[in-house]
Protein backbone atom coordinates (compact mmCIF):
# COMPACT_ATOMS: atom_id res chain seq x y z
CA UNK A 1 0.00 0.00 0.00
CA UNK A 2 1.54 3.70 -0.85
CA UNK A 3 2.02 6.22 1.50
CA UNK A 4 -0.84 8.63 0.54
CA UNK A 5 -3.54 6.35 2.03
CA UNK A 6 -2.24 6.94 5.10
CA UNK A 7 -2.79 10.53 5.12
CA UNK A 8 -6.48 10.09 5.70
CA UNK A 9 -8.10 8.27 8.65
CA UNK A 10 -9.41 4.80 7.67
CA UNK A 11 -13.59 4.77 7.78
CA UNK A 12 -12.95 1.20 6.73
CA UNK A 13 -10.32 -1.50 7.53
CA UNK A 14 -9.75 -4.71 5.99
CA UNK A 15 -7.32 -6.76 8.21
CA UNK A 16 -6.06 -9.99 7.14
CA UNK A 17 -9.10 -10.91 5.88
CA UNK A 18 -9.08 -14.65 4.23
CA UNK A 19 -13.02 -15.77 2.31
CA UNK A 20 -13.62 -19.11 0.66
CA UNK A 21 -16.01 -19.33 -1.98
CA UNK A 22 -17.03 -22.83 -1.86
CA UNK A 23 -13.36 -24.07 -2.24
CA UNK A 24 -12.41 -21.38 -4.25
CA UNK A 25 -10.10 -19.23 -2.12
CA UNK A 26 -11.46 -15.33 -3.28
CA UNK A 27 -9.30 -13.37 -0.70
CA UNK A 28 -6.07 -14.66 1.04
CA UNK A 29 -4.74 -12.14 3.95
CA UNK A 30 -6.24 -9.40 2.43
CA UNK A 31 -5.42 -6.20 4.19
CA UNK A 32 -6.72 -2.40 3.13
CA UNK A 33 -7.67 0.53 3.97
CA UNK A 34 -10.33 3.17 2.72
CA UNK A 35 -9.84 6.49 3.69
CA UNK A 36 -13.22 8.88 5.04
CA UNK A 37 -14.63 11.24 3.32
CA UNK A 38 -13.03 10.17 0.16
CA UNK A 39 -13.65 8.25 -3.04
CA UNK A 40 -11.85 4.50 -3.49
CA UNK A 41 -12.49 2.97 -6.58
CA UNK A 42 -11.85 -0.59 -5.92
CA UNK A 43 -10.85 -2.39 -9.23
CA UNK A 44 -9.40 -5.59 -10.95
CA UNK A 45 -10.09 -8.42 -13.68
CA UNK A 46 -13.53 -9.78 -13.46
CA UNK A 47 -13.98 -13.22 -10.77
CA UNK A 48 -11.70 -11.21 -8.12
CA UNK A 49 -14.27 -10.76 -5.60
CA UNK A 50 -14.78 -6.90 -5.92
CA UNK A 51 -18.52 -7.57 -5.02
CA UNK A 52 -18.13 -9.94 -2.29
CA UNK A 53 -15.50 -7.31 -0.73
CA UNK A 54 -18.11 -4.96 -0.68
CA UNK A 55 -21.15 -7.36 0.83
CA UNK A 56 -18.29 -8.08 3.22
CA UNK A 57 -18.10 -4.81 4.21
CA UNK A 58 -21.84 -4.60 4.77
CA UNK A 59 -21.82 -7.73 6.47
CA UNK A 60 -23.92 -10.17 3.79
CA UNK A 61 -20.84 -12.44 4.11
CA UNK A 62 -18.60 -13.25 6.70
CA UNK A 63 -14.92 -13.65 6.63
CA UNK A 64 -13.73 -16.85 6.92
CA UNK A 65 -10.24 -14.86 8.80
CA UNK A 66 -9.68 -12.04 9.72
CA UNK A 67 -11.69 -8.73 10.28
CA UNK A 68 -13.89 -6.13 8.78
CA UNK A 69 -13.91 -3.03 10.42
CA UNK A 70 -16.17 -0.34 9.88
CA UNK A 71 -15.69 2.66 12.33
CA UNK A 72 -13.21 0.17 14.43
CA UNK A 73 -16.11 -2.23 14.80
CA UNK A 74 -15.55 -5.68 13.17
CA UNK A 75 -18.87 -6.10 11.21
CA UNK A 76 -18.29 -10.00 10.93
CA UNK A 77 -18.90 -10.05 14.73
CA UNK A 78 -21.74 -8.27 14.97
CA UNK A 79 -25.24 -9.64 16.44
CA UNK A 80 -27.61 -9.16 13.64
CA UNK A 81 -29.59 -6.53 15.03
CA UNK A 82 -26.32 -4.78 15.59
CA UNK A 83 -25.51 -5.43 11.92
CA UNK A 84 -29.36 -4.40 10.87
CA UNK A 85 -28.46 -0.78 13.29
CA UNK A 86 -25.59 -0.33 11.19
CA UNK A 87 -26.56 -0.67 7.94
CA UNK A 88 -29.78 1.60 8.66
CA UNK A 89 -27.51 4.50 10.01
CA UNK A 90 -24.37 4.06 8.51
CA UNK A 91 -24.41 2.58 5.55
CA UNK A 92 -26.07 2.98 2.14
CA UNK A 93 -25.32 0.20 -1.39
CA UNK A 94 -26.47 1.12 -4.78
CA UNK A 95 -26.91 -2.73 -6.35
CA UNK A 96 -25.70 -3.42 -10.04
CA UNK A 97 -29.47 -4.35 -10.60
CA UNK A 98 -30.33 -1.44 -8.12
CA UNK A 99 -33.01 -3.37 -6.42
CA UNK A 100 -35.53 -0.73 -6.91
CA UNK A 101 -39.36 -2.67 -5.12
CA UNK A 102 -40.93 -3.21 -8.31
CA UNK A 103 -44.46 -3.22 -6.73
CA UNK A 104 -43.63 0.92 -5.20
CA UNK A 105 -43.33 3.99 -7.40
CA UNK A 106 -40.04 6.27 -7.32
CA UNK A 107 -41.67 8.45 -4.47
CA UNK A 108 -42.84 5.54 -2.32
CA UNK A 109 -39.52 3.71 -3.19
CA UNK A 110 -37.01 6.51 -1.91
CA UNK A 111 -40.04 6.85 1.17
CA UNK A 112 -39.65 2.74 2.16
CA UNK A 113 -35.97 3.60 4.50
CA UNK A 114 -38.11 6.14 5.85
CA UNK A 115 -41.57 4.78 6.58
CA UNK A 116 -39.87 1.72 7.96
CA UNK A 117 -37.51 3.43 10.24
CA UNK A 118 -38.25 6.88 11.57
CA UNK A 119 -41.65 8.29 12.60
CA UNK A 120 -41.72 11.39 10.69
CA UNK A 121 -44.49 13.20 9.62
CA UNK A 122 -45.90 12.53 6.28
CA UNK A 123 -45.38 16.45 5.51
CA UNK A 124 -41.79 15.88 6.41
CA UNK A 125 -41.10 12.53 4.30
CA UNK A 126 -42.51 13.97 1.62
CA UNK A 127 -40.31 17.07 1.98
CA UNK A 128 -37.41 14.56 2.38
CA UNK A 129 -38.31 12.51 -0.60
CA UNK A 130 -38.60 15.34 -3.04
CA UNK A 131 -35.45 16.31 -1.88
CA UNK A 132 -33.48 13.44 -2.63
CA UNK A 133 -35.15 13.06 -6.28
CA UNK A 134 -34.55 16.63 -6.73
CA UNK A 135 -30.43 15.99 -5.88
CA UNK A 136 -30.92 12.96 -8.39
CA UNK A 137 -33.01 15.05 -10.73
CA UNK A 138 -35.87 12.94 -10.50
CA UNK A 139 -38.30 14.80 -8.86
CA UNK A 140 -40.94 14.99 -11.68
CA UNK A 141 -40.70 11.02 -12.36
CA UNK A 142 -42.49 10.57 -8.76
CA UNK A 143 -45.67 8.72 -9.78
CA UNK A 144 -43.60 6.47 -12.09
CA UNK A 145 -43.32 2.75 -11.64
CA UNK A 146 -39.66 1.08 -12.25
CA UNK A 147 -41.01 -0.71 -15.55
CA UNK A 148 -41.60 2.50 -17.18
CA UNK A 149 -37.78 4.26 -16.19
CA UNK A 150 -34.75 3.53 -18.11
CA UNK A 151 -31.80 1.82 -17.08
CA UNK A 152 -30.16 5.22 -16.10
CA UNK A 153 -32.95 6.44 -14.29
CA UNK A 154 -33.50 3.00 -12.06
CA UNK A 155 -30.02 3.88 -11.23
CA UNK A 156 -30.76 7.25 -9.91
CA UNK A 157 -33.58 6.45 -8.06
CA UNK A 158 -31.87 3.59 -6.21
CA UNK A 159 -28.97 6.64 -5.61
CA UNK A 160 -31.49 8.98 -4.00
CA UNK A 161 -33.33 5.65 -1.90
CA UNK A 162 -29.87 4.22 -0.51
CA UNK A 163 -28.80 8.17 0.30
CA UNK A 164 -32.31 8.55 2.43
CA UNK A 165 -31.19 7.82 5.48
CA UNK A 166 -28.33 9.93 5.33
CA UNK A 167 -25.35 7.33 5.56
CA UNK A 168 -21.69 8.26 6.30
CA UNK A 169 -20.36 5.17 3.90
CA UNK A 170 -21.72 4.45 0.38
CA UNK A 171 -21.10 1.50 -1.83
CA UNK A 172 -21.70 1.50 -5.95
CA UNK A 173 -21.19 -1.80 -6.91
CA UNK A 174 -20.60 -1.41 -10.85
CA UNK A 175 -22.69 1.82 -11.09
CA UNK A 176 -21.97 2.15 -14.78
CA UNK A 177 -22.31 -0.97 -16.61
CA UNK A 178 -24.96 -0.78 -19.23
CA UNK A 179 -25.54 2.82 -19.11
CA UNK A 180 -25.43 5.02 -22.05
CA UNK A 181 -23.27 7.95 -22.28
CA UNK A 182 -25.29 10.85 -21.01
CA UNK A 183 -27.13 8.49 -18.53
CA UNK A 184 -22.79 7.71 -17.58
CA UNK A 185 -22.21 11.54 -17.23
CA UNK A 186 -25.02 12.17 -14.71
CA UNK A 187 -24.19 9.32 -12.03
CA UNK A 188 -20.37 10.12 -12.39
CA UNK A 189 -21.14 13.65 -11.56
CA UNK A 190 -24.00 12.53 -8.75
CA UNK A 191 -21.68 10.32 -7.40
CA UNK A 192 -19.09 12.90 -7.08
CA UNK A 193 -21.23 15.76 -5.72
CA UNK A 194 -22.39 13.79 -3.40
CA UNK A 195 -19.02 12.78 -2.11
CA UNK A 196 -18.53 16.96 -2.30
CA UNK A 197 -21.65 17.68 -0.67
CA UNK A 198 -21.98 15.57 2.41
CA UNK A 199 -18.13 13.82 2.48
CA UNK A 200 -19.44 10.32 2.20
CA UNK A 201 -16.83 7.96 2.30
CA UNK A 202 -17.76 6.36 -1.62
CA UNK A 203 -16.52 2.65 -2.28
CA UNK A 204 -16.54 2.44 -6.43
CA UNK A 205 -16.83 -1.46 -7.52
CA UNK A 206 -16.04 -1.09 -11.49
CA UNK A 207 -14.40 -2.03 -14.91
CA UNK A 208 -14.45 1.27 -15.94
CA UNK A 209 -10.66 2.81 -15.91
CA UNK A 210 -11.48 6.66 -17.46
CA UNK A 211 -14.83 6.73 -15.52
CA UNK A 212 -13.52 5.86 -12.37
CA UNK A 213 -10.54 7.77 -12.64
CA UNK A 214 -12.10 10.60 -13.30
CA UNK A 215 -13.76 10.76 -9.74
CA UNK A 216 -11.96 8.58 -7.32
CA UNK A 217 -9.82 9.82 -4.79
CA UNK A 218 -7.96 6.49 -4.56
CA UNK A 219 -7.85 3.76 -6.49
CA UNK A 220 -7.49 -0.10 -5.22
CA UNK A 221 -6.69 -2.78 -7.75
CA UNK A 222 -7.04 -6.00 -7.06
CA UNK A 223 -5.90 -9.50 -8.31
CA UNK A 224 -6.03 -13.13 -7.15
CA UNK A 225 -6.98 -12.23 -3.84
CA UNK A 226 -4.15 -9.42 -3.41
CA UNK A 227 -4.31 -5.58 -3.77
CA UNK A 228 -1.93 -4.81 -5.85
CA UNK A 229 -1.71 -1.25 -6.42
CA UNK A 230 -3.65 1.73 -4.08
CA UNK A 231 -2.82 5.37 -4.87
CA UNK A 232 -4.06 8.08 -6.35
CA UNK A 233 -4.50 7.36 -10.16
CA UNK A 234 -1.53 9.48 -11.44
CA UNK A 235 0.51 7.89 -8.85
CA UNK A 236 -0.65 4.08 -10.37
CA UNK A 237 -0.48 5.23 -13.79
CA UNK A 238 3.18 6.13 -13.32
CA UNK A 239 4.36 3.58 -10.79
CA UNK A 240 6.59 0.83 -11.35
CA UNK A 241 3.74 -2.30 -11.27
CA UNK A 242 3.75 -3.51 -14.82
CA UNK A 243 0.06 -5.53 -14.02
CA UNK A 244 -1.56 -2.20 -12.35
CA UNK A 245 0.49 -0.88 -15.57
CA UNK A 246 -1.76 -3.33 -17.71
CA UNK A 247 -5.29 -3.00 -15.93
CA UNK A 248 -5.22 0.93 -16.13
CA UNK A 249 -4.16 1.02 -19.95
CA UNK A 250 -6.15 -2.27 -20.73
CA UNK A 251 -3.13 -3.95 -22.94
CA UNK A 252 -4.07 -7.50 -23.58
CA UNK A 253 -1.09 -9.37 -22.59
CA UNK A 254 1.17 -8.59 -20.39
CA UNK A 255 1.87 -10.15 -16.62
CA UNK A 256 -1.87 -11.56 -16.81
CA UNK A 257 -1.38 -13.12 -19.89
CA UNK A 258 -3.75 -13.60 -22.87
CA UNK A 259 -3.43 -17.34 -23.14
CA UNK A 260 -5.75 -19.18 -19.82
CA UNK A 261 -3.28 -21.72 -18.78
CA UNK A 262 -2.88 -24.64 -21.30
CA UNK A 263 0.09 -27.30 -22.13
CA UNK A 264 2.33 -27.19 -24.98
CA UNK A 265 0.03 -25.61 -27.85
CA UNK A 266 1.79 -27.63 -30.64
CA UNK A 267 1.67 -30.98 -28.38
CA UNK A 268 -2.10 -30.94 -27.92
CA UNK A 269 -2.28 -30.00 -31.33
CA UNK A 270 -0.20 -33.58 -32.02
CA UNK A 271 -2.13 -35.13 -29.42
CA UNK A 272 -5.34 -35.40 -31.11
CA UNK A 273 -3.73 -37.04 -34.23
CA UNK A 274 -4.79 -40.68 -34.91
CA UNK A 275 -1.56 -41.84 -36.36
CA UNK B 1 -19.16 -46.77 -8.28
CA UNK B 2 -17.25 -45.01 -6.04
CA UNK B 3 -18.33 -41.85 -7.88
CA UNK B 4 -22.29 -42.64 -7.38
CA UNK B 5 -21.90 -43.57 -3.62
CA UNK B 6 -20.32 -40.42 -3.60
CA UNK B 7 -22.95 -38.69 -5.30
CA UNK B 8 -25.80 -40.55 -2.78
CA UNK B 9 -23.66 -38.95 0.28
CA UNK B 10 -23.19 -35.92 -1.71
CA UNK B 11 -27.44 -35.69 -2.00
CA UNK B 12 -28.03 -36.61 1.70
CA UNK B 13 -26.07 -34.44 2.93
CA UNK B 14 -27.36 -31.34 0.53
CA UNK B 15 -30.87 -32.66 1.64
CA UNK B 16 -30.24 -32.15 5.22
CA UNK B 17 -28.13 -28.95 4.80
CA UNK B 18 -31.17 -27.52 2.95
CA UNK B 19 -33.49 -28.95 5.59
CA UNK B 20 -31.35 -26.67 8.23
CA UNK B 21 -31.67 -24.08 6.30
CA UNK B 22 -35.84 -24.42 5.46
CA UNK B 23 -35.90 -24.88 9.71
CA UNK B 24 -33.98 -21.90 10.03
CA UNK B 25 -36.02 -19.81 7.76
CA UNK B 26 -38.66 -20.75 9.52
CA UNK B 27 -37.78 -20.09 13.17
CA UNK B 28 -36.63 -16.47 11.92
CA UNK B 29 -39.57 -15.61 10.29
CA UNK B 30 -42.17 -17.37 11.86
CA UNK B 31 -42.44 -14.49 14.88
CA UNK B 32 -43.52 -10.90 14.07
CA UNK B 33 -41.00 -8.18 15.29
CA UNK B 34 -37.82 -7.01 14.53
CA UNK B 35 -35.41 -4.59 12.10
CA UNK B 36 -38.14 -2.77 9.59
CA UNK B 37 -40.90 -5.40 10.24
CA UNK B 38 -44.14 -5.93 8.35
CA UNK B 39 -46.74 -4.19 9.72
CA UNK B 40 -50.37 -5.20 9.35
CA UNK B 41 -51.09 -3.64 6.57
CA UNK B 42 -48.67 -6.03 4.80
CA UNK B 43 -50.39 -9.10 6.02
CA UNK B 44 -54.03 -8.25 5.22
CA UNK B 45 -52.65 -7.76 1.70
CA UNK B 46 -50.75 -11.11 1.71
CA UNK B 47 -54.22 -12.49 2.78
CA UNK B 48 -55.91 -10.94 -0.23
CA UNK B 49 -53.08 -11.80 -2.66
CA UNK B 50 -52.76 -15.58 -1.50
CA UNK B 51 -56.14 -16.11 -0.10
CA UNK B 52 -58.82 -14.01 -2.33
CA UNK B 53 -57.10 -14.52 -5.30
CA UNK B 54 -57.56 -18.25 -4.78
CA UNK B 55 -61.02 -17.82 -4.36
CA UNK B 56 -62.36 -18.75 -8.10
CA UNK B 57 -60.48 -21.75 -8.68
CA UNK B 58 -61.04 -23.17 -4.94
CA UNK B 59 -65.13 -22.48 -5.71
CA UNK B 60 -65.09 -23.70 -8.86
CA UNK B 61 -63.15 -27.00 -7.96
CA UNK B 62 -65.08 -27.85 -5.05
CA UNK B 63 -68.45 -27.52 -6.83
CA UNK B 64 -67.14 -30.34 -9.29
CA UNK B 65 -65.88 -32.46 -6.73
CA UNK B 66 -69.29 -32.25 -5.06
CA UNK B 67 -71.11 -33.35 -7.64
CA UNK B 68 -68.97 -36.02 -8.56
CA UNK B 69 -69.31 -37.57 -5.22
CA UNK B 70 -72.74 -37.04 -5.51
CA UNK B 71 -72.88 -38.98 -8.59
CA UNK B 72 -70.49 -41.67 -7.80
CA UNK B 73 -71.75 -42.34 -4.20
CA UNK B 74 -75.60 -42.02 -5.50
CA UNK B 75 -74.93 -45.06 -7.88
CA UNK B 76 -73.22 -47.36 -5.31
CA UNK B 77 -75.58 -46.08 -2.08
CA UNK B 78 -78.87 -47.31 -4.86
CA UNK B 79 -77.47 -51.14 -4.89
CA UNK B 80 -77.90 -51.36 -0.88
CA UNK B 81 -80.81 -49.39 -1.31
CA UNK B 82 -79.23 -46.35 1.49
CA UNK B 83 -79.59 -43.48 -0.75
CA UNK B 84 -80.43 -41.40 2.17
CA UNK B 85 -76.87 -41.78 3.84
CA UNK B 86 -75.96 -40.10 -0.17
CA UNK B 87 -75.87 -36.01 2.19
CA UNK B 88 -74.06 -38.00 5.04
CA UNK B 89 -71.43 -39.52 2.45
CA UNK B 90 -70.62 -36.69 0.47
CA UNK B 91 -70.37 -33.89 3.38
CA UNK B 92 -67.91 -36.65 5.74
CA UNK B 93 -65.73 -37.13 2.39
CA UNK B 94 -65.53 -33.30 1.93
CA UNK B 95 -64.98 -32.22 5.94
CA UNK B 96 -62.79 -34.85 6.29
CA UNK B 97 -60.38 -35.71 3.30
CA UNK B 98 -61.26 -34.28 0.18
CA UNK B 99 -62.11 -30.76 1.54
CA UNK B 100 -58.33 -29.87 3.21
CA UNK B 101 -56.26 -32.28 0.76
CA UNK B 102 -58.09 -30.68 -2.59
CA UNK B 103 -58.04 -27.11 -1.14
CA UNK B 104 -54.20 -28.12 -0.10
CA UNK B 105 -53.13 -29.42 -4.07
CA UNK B 106 -55.11 -26.49 -5.55
CA UNK B 107 -53.22 -23.72 -2.82
CA UNK B 108 -49.81 -25.25 -3.98
CA UNK B 109 -50.35 -24.59 -7.27
CA UNK B 110 -52.14 -21.49 -7.29
CA UNK B 111 -50.50 -19.14 -4.43
CA UNK B 112 -47.78 -21.61 -3.39
CA UNK B 113 -46.11 -21.24 -6.91
CA UNK B 114 -47.09 -17.75 -7.42
CA UNK B 115 -45.33 -17.21 -3.62
CA UNK B 116 -42.04 -18.75 -5.09
CA UNK B 117 -41.69 -17.43 -7.62
CA UNK B 118 -42.33 -13.99 -6.26
CA UNK B 119 -39.48 -14.45 -3.46
CA UNK B 120 -37.30 -15.65 -6.44
CA UNK B 121 -37.42 -12.42 -8.89
CA UNK B 122 -37.17 -10.01 -5.64
CA UNK B 123 -33.79 -12.14 -4.69
CA UNK B 124 -32.95 -12.23 -8.28
CA UNK B 125 -33.31 -8.70 -8.76
CA UNK B 126 -31.45 -7.67 -5.89
CA UNK B 127 -34.68 -6.01 -3.72
CA UNK B 128 -33.99 -8.64 -0.87
CA UNK B 129 -30.03 -7.66 -0.64
CA UNK B 130 -31.45 -3.72 -1.31
CA UNK B 131 -33.47 -4.30 2.13
CA UNK B 132 -31.17 -5.91 3.73
CA UNK B 133 -28.52 -3.29 3.41
CA UNK B 134 -31.49 -0.35 4.27
CA UNK B 135 -31.34 -2.22 7.62
CA UNK B 136 -34.51 -4.23 7.26
CA UNK B 137 -34.71 -7.75 8.07
CA UNK B 138 -36.51 -9.47 4.50
CA UNK B 139 -37.16 -12.31 6.24
CA UNK B 140 -39.33 -9.69 8.58
CA UNK B 141 -40.40 -7.75 6.15
CA UNK B 142 -41.23 -10.38 2.73
CA UNK B 143 -41.56 -13.71 4.81
CA UNK B 144 -43.53 -13.42 8.04
CA UNK B 145 -46.57 -12.00 5.97
CA UNK B 146 -46.66 -14.28 3.52
CA UNK B 147 -46.17 -17.46 5.99
CA UNK B 148 -49.61 -16.16 8.34
CA UNK B 149 -51.68 -15.37 5.10
CA UNK B 150 -50.73 -19.13 3.55
CA UNK B 151 -51.62 -20.54 7.74
CA UNK B 152 -54.67 -18.29 8.22
CA UNK B 153 -55.92 -18.71 4.32
CA UNK B 154 -55.66 -22.26 3.46
CA UNK B 155 -58.20 -23.43 6.08
CA UNK B 156 -60.55 -20.59 4.86
CA UNK B 157 -60.47 -22.01 1.67
CA UNK B 158 -60.81 -25.67 2.89
CA UNK B 159 -64.14 -24.95 4.83
CA UNK B 160 -65.28 -23.18 1.31
CA UNK B 161 -64.33 -26.09 -0.69
CA UNK B 162 -65.92 -28.46 1.50
CA UNK B 163 -69.47 -25.82 1.92
CA UNK B 164 -69.40 -25.43 -1.66
CA UNK B 165 -69.08 -29.68 -2.50
CA UNK B 166 -72.05 -29.67 -0.51
CA UNK B 167 -73.69 -28.10 -2.39
CA UNK B 168 -72.13 -29.23 -5.47
CA UNK B 169 -73.53 -32.88 -4.57
CA UNK B 170 -77.07 -31.31 -3.35
CA UNK B 171 -77.11 -30.19 -6.72
CA UNK B 172 -76.89 -33.42 -8.39
CA UNK B 173 -78.71 -35.46 -5.69
CA UNK B 174 -81.75 -33.54 -5.37
CA UNK B 175 -81.96 -31.22 -8.31
CA UNK B 176 -81.36 -33.81 -11.21
CA UNK B 177 -81.22 -37.31 -9.33
CA UNK B 178 -84.41 -36.57 -7.56
CA UNK B 179 -83.26 -37.53 -4.17
CA UNK B 180 -85.95 -36.09 -1.47
CA UNK B 181 -83.74 -33.26 0.04
CA UNK B 182 -84.93 -33.81 3.27
CA UNK B 183 -83.12 -37.27 3.32
CA UNK B 184 -80.03 -35.26 1.77
CA UNK B 185 -79.94 -32.62 4.63
CA UNK B 186 -81.44 -33.80 7.33
CA UNK B 187 -79.36 -37.44 7.38
CA UNK B 188 -76.21 -35.12 6.78
CA UNK B 189 -77.57 -33.05 10.08
CA UNK B 190 -78.00 -35.60 12.34
CA UNK B 191 -74.61 -37.10 11.69
CA UNK B 192 -72.06 -34.81 10.98
CA UNK B 193 -70.23 -33.73 14.26
CA UNK B 194 -68.53 -30.01 14.90
CA UNK B 195 -65.43 -30.90 16.74
CA UNK B 196 -65.02 -34.68 15.19
CA UNK B 197 -65.35 -33.83 11.46
CA UNK B 198 -65.15 -29.83 11.13
CA UNK B 199 -62.96 -29.28 13.53
CA UNK B 200 -60.21 -32.06 12.60
CA UNK B 201 -60.77 -31.55 8.93
CA UNK B 202 -59.94 -27.87 10.06
CA UNK B 203 -56.83 -29.23 11.79
CA UNK B 204 -55.27 -30.34 8.98
CA UNK B 205 -56.11 -27.60 6.84
CA UNK B 206 -54.23 -25.39 8.95
CA UNK B 207 -51.48 -28.11 9.27
CA UNK B 208 -51.23 -28.16 5.39
CA UNK B 209 -51.96 -24.27 4.92
CA UNK B 210 -48.82 -24.25 6.82
CA UNK B 211 -46.44 -26.32 5.29
CA UNK B 212 -47.03 -25.58 1.81
CA UNK B 213 -46.35 -22.34 2.12
CA UNK B 214 -43.53 -22.75 4.57
CA UNK B 215 -42.03 -24.86 1.56
CA UNK B 216 -43.17 -22.02 -1.36
CA UNK B 217 -41.32 -19.32 0.65
CA UNK B 218 -38.32 -21.29 1.42
CA UNK B 219 -38.68 -22.22 -1.96
CA UNK B 220 -38.38 -18.87 -3.34
CA UNK B 221 -35.71 -17.76 -1.29
CA UNK B 222 -33.35 -20.32 -1.06
CA UNK B 223 -33.41 -20.25 -5.12
CA UNK B 224 -30.79 -20.14 -7.47
CA UNK B 225 -31.41 -15.99 -8.70
CA UNK B 226 -31.60 -16.94 -12.78
CA UNK B 227 -34.36 -17.41 -14.42
CA UNK B 228 -33.99 -21.57 -14.60
CA UNK B 229 -33.22 -21.51 -10.57
CA UNK B 230 -36.82 -19.57 -10.24
CA UNK B 231 -38.27 -21.68 -12.82
CA UNK B 232 -36.82 -25.12 -10.59
CA UNK B 233 -37.61 -23.94 -7.66
CA UNK B 234 -41.13 -23.24 -8.76
CA UNK B 235 -41.29 -26.53 -9.35
CA UNK B 236 -40.42 -27.56 -6.78
CA UNK B 237 -42.57 -26.25 -4.74
CA UNK B 238 -45.55 -27.99 -6.58
CA UNK B 239 -43.84 -31.32 -6.39
CA UNK B 240 -42.41 -31.32 -3.00
CA UNK B 241 -45.94 -29.74 -1.24
CA UNK B 242 -48.59 -31.63 -3.03
CA UNK B 243 -46.32 -34.96 -1.65
CA UNK B 244 -45.86 -33.38 1.71
CA UNK B 245 -49.72 -32.88 1.96
CA UNK B 246 -50.66 -36.40 1.13
CA UNK B 247 -48.35 -37.66 3.35
CA UNK B 248 -49.04 -35.95 5.96
CA UNK B 249 -52.90 -36.31 5.59
CA UNK B 250 -52.34 -40.18 6.12
CA UNK B 251 -50.27 -39.24 9.15
CA UNK B 252 -52.53 -36.47 10.09
CA UNK B 253 -55.56 -38.96 9.82
CA UNK B 254 -54.21 -42.02 11.37
CA UNK B 255 -53.54 -40.38 14.41
CA UNK B 256 -56.42 -38.68 14.85
CA UNK B 257 -59.10 -41.64 14.15
CA UNK B 258 -56.45 -43.85 16.51
CA UNK B 259 -57.06 -46.80 14.03
CA UNK B 260 -53.62 -47.90 12.66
Amino acid sequence: MSESSSHAEAHVKIQDVTFYRGTRRIYDGLNVAFPRGKITAIMGPSGTGKTTLLRMIGGQLRADKGQVLVDEADVGKMSRSDLFELRKNKMGMLFQTSGLFTDLNVFENVAFPLRVHTNLSENMIRDLVLMKLEAVGLRGAREMMPAELSGGMIRRVALARSIAMDPELIMYDEPFTGLDPISMGMILRLIKGLNEALGLTSLLVSHDVDESCQIADYLCILSEGKVIGFGTPDELRNGDNAEVRQFLNGDPDGPVPFHYPAADYREDLMAGDPS
Amino acid sequence: MIESIRNLGRAGVDSVASMGRAGNLFVQSITWGGPGSAGFLDFIRQIHSVGVRSLSIIVVAGFFVGMVLALQGYNILIKFGSVSALGTMVSLTLLRELGPVMAALLFAGRAGSALTAEIGLMKATEQLSAMEMMGVDPLKRVITPRLWAGIISLPILALLFSTVGIWGGAFVAVDMLGLYDGAYWSNMQNTVMFTEDVLKGLFKALVFGLVVTWIAVYQGYDSEPTSEGIGKATTKTVVISSLAVLGLDFILTAVMLGGV
